[in-house]
């Protein structure tokens, strides 16, 4: 049997881990510092590849990246303002929005259910042409994402140590500090969900001209995705500061498009992907209870021993 | 400072859980004046300081605070201006956040600029927040980096005074910030409350469920109850009232058996 770890296959899970590295980024913002489940992100990804696709069309493909992002922030808007300024439920907000997003992006993409950009210019094959070294042709795709995700990633650790950025972390953390220290929730809320979202929307934006094609059920499960990475991340890295955090999503999310490659190496069908996506993250989320769990147990048995030893006397 | 002028608020109207929280209040303090409370469970205390921070909106009546009406402003412009503390000390800072990022929550929250939302804390203001922690005596300096979450309630609550006051609000509002903790921390928490807004001259409301204290702390002593401020009492009047008057203003001005241990036990 060969290896299962052959070089292109770690590649492969580098360039697509950085890609969706962003969501996870996304939904450690929405996720994890926010304390809101944003069930958007899978049409939101969609429609960031969607809105990038149909500009790379057009001959933009810098411009696409942009668009994606606006898109994402739009998205993001309405998310927000449903949850804020109309009462609806978070977790009701982001499927309204999901729902609808399936409409809007069967439109952007023209009605159709896919389109495809071979022939087009991407991100990609403009820098290709650029360096013609040897290595350069094999890593130039890792290359550009990683630059794109270490910049973002960067600029986000930045921003959460400003002072609006103080404020959402607070507002995930702890809702009566908020009201007493003049932080305005539904504000941070909006904020906080609109970068998100953007970073989600650019994700899929690259995503479609990494693969050049964009589907209508390309973001189906993302968000299952996106918080495996996100957990995975948080359990390989642990806590400290936000730097650290955000580099532990970005490495979350490339073990787990590893874990995936290695899973499909193994001969798991391609179908079974969503299922294995689905395991890893109910085993990740529950990991730490059943490690707690774990340790009350043991301590309870050692602990009743000794009351059984030394029962006698105590009493 | 602070101008309370016959505010009500009627809780669940209509229904057969109306409560009348508060009863025509009103209420004046000038600048500089440290008033305590005192009032059964029920009486109104932590509705009429949620009345001024803004939780809610009131059914009628005007609060003005420093000349400005904020009866419809919303809660979290007026918390520019207000520093509440809250008995529970895990209500007041945000556990997942460092020290020194929850300080400089609290510093940022007061630059007026409201374009200041990148501003970030400098290496200066680091120094400062130092300083200030050290006066604490709780070692909270060298730990600036650390979650909030890993202090203890004493530790946390004496930080968000420090929060609370380290812009110096208009008016402080003390909800029984001390009864949550042990005795001596209790103590400590106290003393630095004294030392704070004396050395500021913040103008201060505080319950209390420690008639001692409600006679020994600031100018002025209030009695709450039902939803409206039964006794007022300030001056020479004050100082010559021991904690036996007032439990029997208790009982003449509320009209029936004292029924809270927690008063008659902190006798």
């Amino acid at each position: 049997m060969e290896s299962i770890f052959t070089l292109s296959i770690l590649q492969s899970a580098l360039e697509l881990g950085c890609i969706y590295s962003l969501v996870a980024l996304a939904l450690f913002i929405s996720f994890s510092i926010l304390n809101i489940a944003d069930l958007s992100t899978d049409g939101c990804f969609t429609l960031g590849c969607a809105v990038g696709a149909m500009v790379t069309i057009s001959g933009h493909p810098f411009l696409a990246l942009f668009a994606a992002m606006g898109a994402g922030i739009a998205s993001g808007f309405i998310t927000a303002f449903l949850q804020t300024r109309m009462g609806v439920p978070s977790i009701l907000a982001g499927i309204i929005v999901n729902t609808g997003l399936y409409t809007v992006n069967i439109a952007v993409m023209g009605f159709s259910s896919n389109v495809n950009l071979f022939g087009c210019d991407t991100i990609f094959s403009l820098a290709k042409d650029k360096i013609t070294a040897g290595w350069y042709n094999d890593w130039y795709k890792f290359l550009i994402v990683f630059l794109i995700v270490i910049v973002i990633g960067i600029i986000l650790a930045w921003f959460l140590n400003t002072r609006l950025g103080l404020s959402i972390r607070a507002t995930g953390d702890n809702e009566h500090m908020v009201r007493a220290s003049s932080i305005n929730p539904l504000f941070t809320i909006t904020v906080g969900l609109c970068i998100a979202n953007s970073l989600t929307a650019l994700s899929g934006a690259i995503l479609g001209q990494y693969q050049k094609s964009c589907d209508i059920n390309l973001g189906t499960g993302m968000v299952t995705i996106a918080l495996a990475s996100l957990i995975i991340g948080e359990t390989l890295i642990g806590k400290g500061s936000v730097f650290r955090k955000v580099i532990g999503v970005i490495l979350g999310s490339c073990l787990y498009r590893f874990i995936v490659a290695v899973a499909l190496r193994m001969n798991v069908p391609a179908e079974a992907l969503k299922l294995v996506s689905a395991i890893i993250v109910a085993i990740a989320i529950s990991f730490p209870y059943l490690k707690e769990k774990a340790a009350f147990q043991r301590q309870r048995t050692v602990s009743i021993r000794m009351n059984k030893k030394g029962g006698g006397s105590a009493c | 400072m602070l101008k309370i002028q016959n505010i009500s608020k009627t809780f669940n109207p209509g229904t057969v859980n109306e409560k009348r929280a508060l009863n025509q209040v009103s209420l004046e303090l000038a600048a500089g004046d440290f008033a305590t409370i005192v009032g059964s469970n029920g009486a109104g205390k932590s509705t009429l300081f949620n009345a001024i921070t803004g939780a809610f909106y009131v059914d009628e009546g005007q609060i003005v605070l420093d000349g400005e009406d904020i009866t419809y402003q919303k809660e979290h412009i007026r918390s520019k201006v207000i520093g509440h503390l809250f008995q529970d000390p895990l209500k007041g800072t945000a556990p997942h956040m460092t020290i020194e990022e929850n300080m400089a929550l609290a510093y940022l929250r007061a630059s007026t600029a409201s374009h200041a939302f990148f501003s970030r804390i400098n290496a200066k203001e680091k120094q400062k927040f130092r300083e200030q922690l050290s006066l604490l005596n709780m070692g909270l300096e060298d730990r600036m980096k650390q979650p909030v979450g890993l202090l203890s309630g004493g530790q946390r609550q004496a930080l968000t005074l420090l929060m609370a006051t380290m812009v110096t609000p208009k008016i402080l509002l003390l909800d029984e910030h001390t009864a949550a903790l042990d005795p001596a921390t209790a103590e400590k928490v106290l003393e630095l409350t004294k030392s704070i807004i004396a050395e500021r001259q913040i103008t201060c409301l505080m319950v209390t469920h420690n008639m001692h204290q409600a006679l020994e702390l600031g100018n002025r002593t209030l009695m709450m109850d039902g939803g409206s401020i039964v006794f007022d009492v300030q001056g020479e009047e004050r100082s010559k009232l021991t904690i036996d008057d007032l439990l029997k203003q208790f009982q003449i001005c509320a009209g029936k058996r004292l029924d809270n241990d927690r008063i008659l036990l902190s006798k």
